[in-house]
This record gives C-alpha cells, sequence and structure tokens, in this order.
C-alpha cells in the first residue's frame, strides 16, 4: 500500500469550471440513474485537471456534495489510486518506471538523472517550480524500457543522454515530443544487424 | 512460425493506419450483422470449439465463461466489461491493441455483448493509459457515426453501448472483482467469490468480464471459423497469441505468434537473442511478474502455451516474457519485483498487507548482503503463508515468483544470505522484526 501525504496549505473551496460543468453532466450520462457514485472516480480526474494536477480536500468535500455520497467515500478513493495527486506537483510531472523489465535495462540511471536535474528527493518542486518526479510502479511499456511519464505522455527507448536531453527540455519549458528515443516504430523489433556483446542501455 | 495470413493483429505496429477506413480494409466489421443473425448460441458454441481460452492470466476458456451468464434477460440489465487494466510487469500487449486496432476491440464487444445479452459495455483503461484512452474513444466515435454502435448496432436490431471509465493506477484492478468495485467508484478491493460475477457482478447484475485481447480475436475467429482457430497452436492450447517480450533482449518487441513456440525461438528470432548470447542467459519470467522465472535448462527446451508452462511450476499468464541476463543480479530483481507487490497490495487480506513487504524486506536484505541464512526458511514460510489465504490471486501473485526463485536460484540465495542470525553477528541488523519501522522511506 502507499501513503499518501495530504498538503498542508489547502484552498479554501472549490469549484467545477463552467466547462467542467458541462464535462460532469457528461460523465453522469455514462452511468446508471442510481448508480451516480460511479462518477467518482472521473470527477477526481477533472479536479486534478482543472487545480493544476493536484487534488485539495475541499475539492472533494464538492464532489461529495454534488453526488450525494459521504465526505469519506470520496477520501477513501481519492486515498487509495496513486494516480491522484494530493498535493502539489511541477508543472511537468515525471514518473519514472523502476520496475524490474526496466529496471534491468537501467532505470537507475533515469532515476539518478532526475535526482541531479530536477530535485534531490522525489516530489520535491524543482527550484524553478517546472517540474518534479517520482518513481512508479509498472507503466505498462515494458518493451520499449526504460522509459517514463511525463504528464499524459510516454517517452521511451531512453538511456542516460536521452533523459538528460528531456530533462532540459522540460526545465525550458520546451518540452521535446514523446515516443521512441531510439527511433524506433512502435513496439516492431528493431531492424538491426544482431549485436550481440554490446550492452545498450 | 505464423503465417501472414493467420496473424489476426496486421496492424501491431501500425504500419497500416488504425483508423475505421483502414481497419475495414483489413476485414473489421465485414458480415458482423451476418455473425449476429447467427444468434447466441452459434456464436457461443464456434468460440468454444475454437478453444480460446482468456488471454488475461488465468486461461479459462472463454466460450465457457460466456455461457456462465443468464440465458435470458431477467430483471436485471447485463453488462459487459472489458478488462484494459494492462499493469502486470511485463505485458504492454493490450496497449498496441487499444491504440493500433481498436475496431477489433470494438467489433468483438458487440458480438461478444450481443452474445451474453449485454446492451451495456464498460471498458477499464488504466488510467495511465490516457492517450490510448482517447484514441479508443475516437475510434468508438468513428463506429457510432457509421451506426455500428448505438440504437439498432450494426443492423442487428441489437442496441449497443460502448463507455470508457478510467482507472487511476492501482494494478490490483486487473482483478475483475476489484475492477468492477472501481467501476463502481469505490476502493479497488476484491470481492470474495462466490457470487460470480456471471451472476453478481456490476451494480449487482450479471456481468462478464474479459481480457481486451480475448475479446479483440473474437469476431476473427467468428469470420474464419473456430476449427482455423483450433488448427493453430497446440491441442487445449489453441490459437495465435501476442508475445511481449522485454528485457535483456537485443532487440525487445511484440509479437504476435503461434501459441506453443518454443520460448527459445521467440527469443532469437523475433527479439534478437538474449544480450551477450544465449549461453549468458540467466533466467526468464514466461508470463508477467506473477509467475515464477524459469532458469536456463528449462528454457532450452520449454514450449510457450499454458500447459506445458504450468507442468513446469510456472505459467503462461498474460504472456509477457522478461529476460534476465547473466549481467543482472537475479535477486536484486527479484526483490525489486517484491516491492511491487508491497506497493500494490490492496491491504483487505492481512497475509498479503504484511506478507508482502516482508518477503520485500527480506529479500532487499539479501540482495544487500544482509541477510542470515534463517531468513531462507523465513521466507519460503511466508510465502506459504500468504498463498492460498487470500481473497484474490493476488496473494499467489506476490509469493510465486519468490518461491519461484527459491526453487531454481537456490545457491546463490544460500550465497547471499550467509551472515549467522544470533552467534556471529557480523553486522548490525535488525532480526525479525519489522524493519520498515526504522526506515522512515520504505512507508
Amino acid at each position: 500500500m502507499s501513503l499518501k501525504k495530504i498538503h498542508d496549505q489547502q484552498p479554501g473551496s472549490f469549484i467545477f469550471s463552467d466547462q467542467n460543468l458541462v464535462e460532469a453532466k457528461k460523465i453522469l450520462k455514462k452511468y446508471p440513474e442510481k448508480n451516480k457514485k460511479s462518477a467518482v472516480m472521473p470527477f477526481l480526474f477533472l479536479v486534478q485537471k482543472q487545480n493544476k494536477n493536484w487534488i485539495p480536500l475541499a475539492a472533494m468535500k464538492y464532489i461529495a456534495k454534488y453526488l450525494s455520497i459521504s465526505y469519506i467515500s470520496v477520501y477513501e478513493v481519492a486515498t487509495f489510486y496513486s494516480m491522484y495527486n494530493l498535493a502539489p506537483v511541477g508543472k511537468y510531472f515525471v514518473q519514472v518506471c523502476t520496475t524490474s523489465p526496466c529496471l534491468i535495462r537501467g532505470a537507475d540511471k533515469l532515476v539518478k538523472v532526475c535526482k541531479e536535474k530536477i530535485s534531490n528527493k522525489q516530489s520535491e518542486v524543482s527550484k524553478n517550480g517546472n517540474c518534479s518526479w517520482v518513481e512508479v510502479e509498472c507503466l505498462g511499456a515494458c518493451v520499449s524500457a526504460p522509459m517514463m511519464q511525463i504528464n499524459e505522455n510516454y517517452y521511451e527507448d531512453l538511456n542516460e543522454q536521452t533523459t538528460k536531453e528531456i530533462l532540459d527540455s522540460l526545465m525550458k519549458d520546451k518540452p521535446l515530443k514523446p515516443g521512441s528515443y531510439r527511433g524506433r516504430k512502435n513496439t516492431s523489433p528493431e531492424k538491426i544487424k544482431n549485436f550481440n556483446g554490446e550492452k545498450h542501455a | 512460425m505464423l503465417k501472414e495470413e493467420d496473424k489476426i493483429f496486421k496492424n501491431l505496429y501500425n504500419d497500416y493506419g488504425w483508423d475505421i477506413e483502414n481497419s475495414k480494409k483489413r476485414d473489421d466489421w465485414k458480415g458482423t450483422k451476418e455473425i449476429i443473425s447467427k444468434g447466441r448460441e452459434w456464436i457461443i458454441n464456434e468460440v468454444k470449439s475454437s478453444e480460446l481460452r482468456g488471454r488475461g492470466g488465468a486461461g479459462f476458456s472463454t466460450g465457457l465463461k460466456w455461457s456462465f451468464a443468464p440465458k435470458e434477460l431477467g430483471s436485471r440489465p447485463h453488462y459487459l466489461v472489458i478488462n484494459a487494466d494492462e499493469s502486470e510487469p511485463g505485458t504492454c500487449k493490450d496497449r498496441d491493441i487499444l491504440r493500433f486496432e481498436p475496431q477489433k476491440l470494438i467489433e468483438g464487444c458487440l458480438i461478444s455483448g450481443y452474445a451474453v445479452n449485454a446492451h451495456v459495455c464498460y471498458i477499464y483503461i488504466r488510467g495511465e493509459y490516457y492517450n490510448e484512452g482517447l484514441r479508443l474513444q475516437e475510434a468508438i466515435d468513428q463506429a457510432y457515426e457509421k451506426k455500428f454502435l448505438g440504437k439498432n448496432a450494426c443492423g442487428s436490431d441489437w442496441d449497443f453501448d460502448i463507455y470508457i471509465h478510467y482507472g487511476a493506477g492501482a494494478y490490483i484492478c486487473g482483478e475483475e472483482t476489484a475492477l468492477l468495485e472501481s467501476i463502481e467508484g469505490n476502493k479497488g478491493q476484491p470481492r470474495l467469490k462466490p457470487p460470480f460475477p456471471a451472476l453478481v457482478g456490476l451494480y449487482g447484475c450479471p456481468t462478464i468480464v474479459n481480457n481486451v485481447e480475448t475479446i479483440a480475436v473474437v469476431p476473427t475467429i467468428l469470420r474464419k471459423g473456430g476449427k482455423w482457430f483450433a488448427s493453430l497452436g497446440k491441442p487445449k492450447n489453441t490459437g495465435t497469441k501476442i508475445f511481449c517480450i522485454s528485457g535483456n533482449v537485443n532487440s525487445p518487441c511484440n509479437v504476435e505468434e503461434e501459441m506453443g513456440i518454443p520460448l527459445k525461438e521467440l527469443i532469437e528470432k523475433h527479439a534478437g537473442g538474449v544480450v551477450g548470447g544465449w549461453d549468458n542467459l540467466q533466467a526468464v519470467i514466461p508470463g508477467g511478474s506473477s509467475m515464477p522465472l524459469l532458469p536456463k535448462n528449462i528454457c532450452e527446451n520449454i514450449t510457450m502455451d499454458f500447459d506445458s508452462l504450468i507442468a513446469n511450476k510456472s505459467g503462461l499468464g498474460t504472456a509477457g516474457i522478461v529476460v534476465i541476463n547473466k549481467d543482472q543480479d537475479i535477486v536484486a530483481c527479484m526483490a525489486r519485483i517484491s516491492r511491487f507487490y508491497k506497493h500494490e497490495s490492496c491491504g483487505q487480506c492481512t497475509p498479503c498487507r504484511e506478507g508482502s513487504g516482508w518477503m520485500w524486506r527480506i529479500l532487499d536484505r539479501a540482495a544487500k548482503g544482509n541477510a542470515t541464512h534463517s531468513d531462507i526458511d523465513l521466507l519460503s514460510d511466508v510465502t506459504k503463508q500468504i498463498e492460498g489465504h487470500t481473497i484474490c490471486a493476488f496473494g499467489e501473485g506476490s509469493a510465486w515468483p519468490v518461491q519461484g526463485l527459491l526453487r531454481h536460484f537456490r545457491k546463490e540465495i544460500d550465497k547471499r544470505c550467509s551472515n549467522d542470525p544470533i552467534i556471529k553477528k557480523k553486522r548490525k541488523v535488525p532480526y525479525l522484526i519489522d524493519q520498515h519501522l526504522l526506515e522512515s522511506d520504505n512507508a
């Protein structure tokens, strides 16, 4: 189980933006009338999108009221799932996959670069406020290991050098493109001659 | 090797375009109306005769699962739920189906939804696959535009709607009942079975939960016939399967192959061989991290199908093959997998909640060379205490890899756990107590 820390400075109130109110109505239509509770998870994502990628307690109360359910049932969902950030993160939120398939292809080097470039500690926003990073469990792109997710996008087939370049680009607020950084097409086998013995990644 | 024309997922690498027009060129939505008009019984029987087994890990017969749903619609609606919460380390096949072959999945949803009397289908995608979800939504919208979904879907007289529900980063939600809890807006904690979801599932209604790959192969099976699918692979392990080959190979990739292909052929032909050559191979995890690893001597001759892997005390699982070569520290590698399970345990059953962390701490000690030889028995004991004592299969999934390590790499473990626990204490190691209480960053 993961432990989550609630941010110590909370805004006093929260309401959905007009756009999100429309979005919320659309979401509710997906579920049966009497099972409005199902909308908790998509609503939390809406909040996160509206509120700079983190969820304040006031927003949980707001959702509870909106869906006529208890505050605790929103709170327990928000704290259970790892993708809900309960404290501020950087504008670019870097998630480095360090589970075994990525690890054996050098994810530890990516972590090292993150420590150098962003901050020494996880979940600590960088000095210029642009970036923060965390180690996460398997992101489901194992044949493109090592990889990391920056906001919604996957950056794949990385190594120390390319990670440095990507993180530098984030710091300058001009993020590089997502995708494979070894120039291959999606998850296809690379058309290269057998290079047994040569260690990459 | 699988012939090109027998491949189901021809656009696995997006060579031909994912949108509906290009999908139709690859025979998607061809004769769907006729298939549905043959009736439920025909569809279920054809799937049964294809001997398709679920691609999500358990390998349960798909046709049989469908036949568990009540035959007639009662007062409660039926639901079809697609499990796209792909989080098993080593597995990334569903992502490619969602990105590049979404129409196969959507058509499969309609047909299987009709077969199990469901008007509504929820596709549960893991939250991290945000872009893949957008792509799928786009594909669903295209299908609605063509009237393949919605009222009188595809001219079949059957109303059918598909909705996407995003997860939020919980591995356990890949377990079917936890997934249903999650759609209902609760914490993703598995339910006790029985009752099985086929009778009491989503919102208390009959629900069939299937993996993405399982559903996506259904339309092709029905078009080409169950016999065609059954003619591929081995008896009881039929058809084709997407294998994800990752880890220490020269060109890691996803590839569709026949079931029962030798592991060595798969690695050498498709993934460019083990880094450092075949002799540099240490172990292979054959089916995602929950399945026990196989040492090199077994890898020489093993074929990749459900039954022969079970015979070797492992399993095909999701067919996520992780190759580990001799440059890697096997104990550290398994310790990391244990950390994964510690992190992802939902905390509902005590043996799993406490045991997963316990296993990790012991393996972590062993990897750092701080363990004692009594730790080995303790570790083995902990895995036995978890296995079979939990509500869902997560317990087994976390215990089996460790048991596999103990079974096949005993010498390595012995070497690592060489400290004497009591008499000659070489290091200051807290023994048998909850070490995590002493380490702040283990939370």
